[in-house]
């Protein structure tokens, strides 16, 4: 009980200099002079009822843990089929699956196309950080930096050379790689904390050098313009430009604005079904038990004669490779990219979803993504509160499922015993 | 098999090992005893390149090897059960045993995978566990059939008595004579010198990272020296 007490009475403090700071007193510019203003007496009110509340949660922690405790958790395991029909329905489920995410788009709206669209960038991102921090165990806290290489390398290659989309996807993925090797290098003899800073100090890097370097990248001003992807040589906009044909008047229908936000949206679900296919092969070759076996014991993978530089270079670098071909795409989407896009918070975001989804775990990649990225445009009302959501979010879920929403089950094959 | 000729090796400014020569040869036993701290683990992961041997020659089957990187020495046909077991708790016993295997191709793979339950029947039964859930004997027998998955001509253990059960200790030590038996060359470190010496062909003493004494151990069982210092009077 006392610890409680104590526990509460400092939470209550806490509570107590943060809200005062940050809410109980304003900064006023009054022609240029600033002014201190208290807050009226309903904010105090707020102000103090929030701090009762913090208060009495800490002091009868104990009881409230023991009622959560008790609620009633919901058996995912149990909603999968047996083993034996999950075996037959598992690849007409995928068919499925695959198939209603190629119609989809024709019956919904524009927007929501698009934020498909966009949900499946994070998906991609999050299914190649998955790989580094999830499988191989290395904080990578400047993710963003790959995803910013691809991005600008379509962006510059486009504007400069005039490449497409389709010649500059595998380059800026092996540029991202490159990056991502060059990097790794050095800071693979880095663990935990120390890799953590190191790669956010180079996401930094990267970010500042494409803002400063305005003759290439043009600066904060960014790159607008980029070529949309086109269908084997068919662009999607009203008028084409000279020498090259439009896809309504090739197949001899009307413009619709809505067919490039549709064709944007299934380049993206093929680029995700080759990313996931080739990662979930990836990980079941022995490279992917190598990555896990490194994160869970250096030495002993050492003493097996396995060479912990290649092994940690090889994860991230696809991961990097994996941030690059979504960079390259999203570079596409957008049409325009600057500096901003590519700030640490995005770091951040993919790094929760890897972290939401169960570690690891590429279902769990992929519900998180769409958690993550669907959310916060249900809640547009609250747009102001978005961190505090993810914060709070985040405390929820490490609360009640720390090992992620769907946690990594260990793919196992059986041996046929004679 | 493996010859260590004059063998220096440092932590930094620190001196573990001094002027070590040691000789195993093909088909023995050799045993390791020594107290806490008289370098018997640094010894034998000398023999495994980390840390490197300062100076002095180290040869396995005649090639040098003192300067080669850990991972090349580790694929040459020697294998270590490192201290503490050290499995990977987070696999499946399958797993941790395919990943002894990591260099061969599969149907060496699948030979040793057979030969390596047929050791261990325990494995067999724990095939799909997580390591890390098994006890502490489950996981030494692990440990050793991990490296053994590499199909080793010489199997250097470290301390493969720690923190078991005298009854495990008695298994383990009867399988490492079996392996013995089946031609497999064994370097073995250990604290419990009781039970080491009386397996091993020839012994080793090591005190301060010297070697004071080598003698068969039989020899050694019975050496009155020794008796006072490691076998309790």
């Amino acid at each position: 009980m006392r610890g409680t007490l104590y526990n509460a009475v400092f939470a209550a403090g806490i509570t107590l200099v943060l809200t005062c700071l940050m809410l109980g007193v304003q900064l006023n510019a009054e022609g240029t002079a600033l002014t201190v203003q208290g807050a009226d007496a309903e904010r105090w009110i707020w102000i103090i009822a929030g701090i009762a509340l913090v208060f009495f949660v800490q002091l009868f922690s104990p009881q409230i843990d023991a009622f959560f405790g008790r609620m009633p958790k919901p058996n995912l395991a149990a909603l999968k089929p047996e083993e034996s029909k999950w075996r037959v329905i598992k690849p007409w489920a995928f068919s499925a699956l695959i198939v209603g995410m190629l119609i989809w788009p024709f019956m919904v709206s524009r927007g929501a196309v698009d934020l498909a669209t966009l949900t499946l960038i994070y998906i991609m991102l999050g299914l190649g950080l998955n790989i580094v921090v999830g499988l191989a165990g290395l904080l990578d806290l400047g993710y963003v930096a790959f995803y910013a290489v691809g991005a600008y390398t379509y962006a510059l290659l486009s504007e400069y050379f005039g490449l497409s989309f389709w010649v500059c996807l595998p380059i800026a993925a092996m540029l991202a790689a490159f990056f991502g090797f060059i990097l790794g290098f050095p800071v693979l003899r880095l663990r935990g904390d120390y890799l953590a800073i190191v790669t956010l100090g180079f996401g930094e890097i990267i970010r500042i050098l494409l803002n400063n370097w305005t003759d290439l990248t043009g600066g904060p001003n960014g790159i607008s313009g980029i070529e949309k992807p086109t269908l084997f040589g068919l662009e999607f906009s009203r008028r084409v430009s000279e020498g090259s044909q439009s896809f309504h008047e090739f197949f001899g229908i009307d413009y619709d604005s809505s067919q490039k936000v549709i064709f944007l949206y299934l380049i993206a679900v093929v680029l995700v079904l080759i990313v996931l296919y080739l990662i979930n092969r990836l990980m079941r070759m022995p490279i992917g038990r190598a990555w896990e076996a490194l994160r869970e014991d250096e030495i002993a993978c050492r003493s097996l004669g396995l060479n912990r530089t290649v092994i940690k270079l090889s994860a991230f670098t696809l991961g990097a490779s994996t941030a690059g071909f979504a960079g390259c795409f999203f570079a596409a989407r957008q049409g325009f990219i600057s500096p901003e896009s590519f700030i640490f918070i995005e770091s951040a975001i993919i790094l929760a979803i890897v972290v939401l989804g169960g570690m690891g775990s590429q279902v769990g990649v992929i519900c998180a993504a769409i958690v993550m990225t669907i959310l916060p445009e249900l809640a547009r009302e609250f747009s102001e509160y978005r961190m505090l959501m993810f914060g709070l979010l985040m405390v929820l879920m490490m609360r009640w499922r720390p090992q992620g929403l769907v946690p990594m089950k260990r793919p196992h094959l059986e041996l046929k015993q004679q | 098999m493996l010859e260590l000729k004059n063998v220096n090796t440092h932590y930094g400014q620190i001196q573990a090992l001094h002027d070590v020569s040691i000789t195993v040869n093909q088909g023995e036993i050799v045993t390791l005893i020594g107290a806490n701290g008289a370098g018997k683990t640094t010894l034998m992961m000398t023999v495994c390149g980390s840390p490197q041997a300062s100076s002095g020659e180290i040869l396995f089957e005649g090639e040098t090897i003192a300067q080669m990187p850990t991972s090349l020495i580790m694929r040459k046909g020697l294998a270590v059960v490192p201290e503490g077991r050290r499995i990977f708790p987070g696999l499946t016993v399958a797993e941790n045993l395919h990943m002894g295997a990591y260099f061969s191709d599969k149907s060496t793979y699948e030979a040793q995978l057979q030969h390596v339950l047929g050791l261990f029947p325990r494995l067999q039964e724990r095939y799909h566990q997580r390591g890390g859930t098994m006890s502490g004997g489950e996981q030494q027998m692990l440990a050793i059939g991990r490296a053994l998955m590499s199909h080793p001509r010489l199997l250097l253990l470290d301390e493969p008595s720690l923190g078991l059960a005298p009854i495990i200790i008695q298994q383990i030590f009867e399988i490492i004579e079996k392996l013995r038996d089946e031609g497999v060359t064994i370097f073995l470190v250990e604290q419990n010198a009781h039970q080491a010496l009386k397996i091993a062909d020839r012994g080793y003493v090591l005190e301060n990272g010297r070697v004071v004494m080598s003698d068969t151990g039989e020899a050694l069982l019975t050496h009155d020296a020794v008796r006072k210092a490691y076998l309790g009077g």
